[in-house]
């Protein structure tokens, strides 16, 4: 066992009563005293996690963007101007999801941010993709990441970056605003709106804190997780891997089938699950009554089964959702395998919930 | 550190019983076990009446993070059960020896109060 590594962010995270558990061989808050607590801020003010844990790949060369053309599902030609964002699968050959990931059209080519547990995995299979591209691969271990997520989040970074207030404000989703070595993008895991924002390891812990004096909360990883469900968005690892195709895992919108001839890893294997008639779909599952919707639970259906990936109870809805691979068949009904007795649910399409309100019928 | 009262006794399976003055055990989770746990959504209590065996399963405490099963620490009756935790199952994160209690047992034999922990050796169970 190696220990733990820890972010640029650690001494601020204990400064803040952090409780630290090991993430992906990261040390990483799981909260600050109540995840239901930080939960309700991050719906209704201003609340940041340290995502530093993920990994920050730019990617440089004369080959980079034909690269990315193979490497990904997604088609990074849509990237029209420096500083937008486009969320991507990486496929294998089979069309299993390697990895989901977010990239960014820089000045110098792009940049590529990916999970922090599929960092090693990820850079070797890219490094095998790149066999006859003129790409060069920089990993940005000097930079820190903090997500700033809520309704008031945008506003009071701008209270701590003021000569930066009206550029921030301009930005539209999935856009970023490069600063030096500083990059604040408008995205987020949480069904709010807010920024993710990369910034130089040394002058982490100084932001941090002003953030803080700016009524910007610490946010742990056990909020996050809730946070991102109702939000309907996958978590990779549970919601989808290398042996579950994206059109099972509610990814089929990040897939560009045109241009015809883009030949991405994968597209293949999809093209052929496409022709024969995908078995699965993803969908919401709605328990109105007690209990907890939890991962791994067996989904029944007219006899036919279906998989929980993940599952929770809903600190905004009061009451346990729930993503689930099920057959694609299903209507508004099934059945769930609670502890032993099979449970009706409610069948909706995600998200559960966005800008702070239950938006599901 | 966790609290563990001294006049309370324990089973690893991290309840606490508190025998009153009447003959009656009141039965809830430790400060450890809530700790363990998170925030805590709903709790499942066992009916008024039954009867519960040793260490029979007598409900059921979801939180955010887990599911976890809550057995009676000793054979009895079920006197009572807590009801503010319908509504607020939080009580048992808060005020896990007082409010948060979740249920009241008649024992079915008094002297099986002797065979559990005290406070000291639950101590050492956890590690604290």
């Amino acid at each position: 066992m190696t220990a733990p590594k820890r972010t640029p962010l650690f001494d601020a995270h204990i400064a803040a009563s952090a409780k630290m558990v090991d993430f992906a061989g990261w040390e990483m808050p799981i909260h600050y005293g109540s995840q239901l607590k930080e939960h309700e801020i991050v719906r209704s003010d201003a609340g940041m996690f340290d995502v530093s844990h993920m990994t920050v790949v730019d990617i440089t060369g004369s080959d980079a963007k034909g690269w990315l053309q193979k490497l990904i599902a997604n088609d990074v030609s849509k990237l029209g101007f420096e500083g937008k964002a486009l969320y991507s699968g990486m496929l294998n050959e089979q069309g299993g999801v390697v990895d989901d990931l977010i990239v960014y059209l820089t000045a110098t080519g792009y940049r590529m941010v990916i999970n922090a547990g599929t960092t090693e995995k990820d850079l070797a299979w890219m490094d095998k993709q790149s066999a006859g591209f003129d790409v060069k691969l920089q990993v940005r271990r000097d930079l820190a990441m903090l997500a700033v997520q809520g309704p008031n989040a945008i506003a009071k970074v701008c209270t701590v970056k003021p000569e930066l207030a009206e550029a921030i404000q301009a930005l539209k989703v999935f856009q970023g605003l490069p600063q030096g070595e500083w990059f604040y993008a408008r995205t987020g895991y949480t069904g709010e709106d807010g920024l993710e924002i990369m910034i130089p390891a040394t002058e982490a812990i100084n932001f941090f804190n002003q953030l803080q004096a700016a009524g910007v909360a610490p946010i742990g990883l056990g909020a996050r997780d809730t946070l991102r469900l109702e939000a309907g968005m996958n978590l990779y690892g549970h919601d989808m891997d290398e042996t579950v195709s994206p059109l099972e895992a509610g990814m089929g919108w990040t897939i560009a089938w045109n241009p015809e001839e883009r030949d991405f890893i994968g597209r293949k294997a999809l093209e052929a699950q496409k022709a024969a008639g995908v078995a699965m779909k993803q969908v919401g599952l709605v328990l109105e009554g007690r209990g907890v919707l939890r991962e791994g639970q067996k989904v029944v259906v007219d006899g036919q089964e279906g998989i929980i990936t993940s599952g929770t109870f809903s600190p905004t809805l009061k009451h346990s959702i729930a993503i689930a691979r099920v057959p694609a068949s299903t209507g508004a009904t099934a059945q769930v395998d609670l502890r032993g007795t099979l449970t009706d649910v409610r069948v909706v399409k995600m998200p559960f919930v966005r800008n702070g309100k239950k938006v599901f019928e | 550190m966790s609290n563990i009262p001294a006049e309370l006794k324990y089973v690893s399976s991290h309840e606490w019983l508190r025998l009153e003055a009447d003959g009656t055990v009141t039965v809830g989770i430790t400060e450890h076990a809530q700790e363990l746990l998170g925030d805590i959504v709903f709790v499942e209590l066992p009916s008024v009446g039954s009867a519960l065996g040793d260490g029979e399963q007598a409900g059921v405490v979801e939180s955010v993070k887990a599911a976890s099963d809550i057995y009676a620490p000793i054979a009895g009756e079920v006197l009572a059960v807590n009801a503010e935790l319908e509504a607020a199952p939080d009580l048992a994160n808060s005020e896990p020896y007082a409010a948060g209690w979740f249920f009241k047992l008649k024992p079915a034999n008094a002297a099986d109060l002797d065979k559990l922990l005290d406070a000291a050796a639950y101590a050492a169970e956890i590690g604290a």
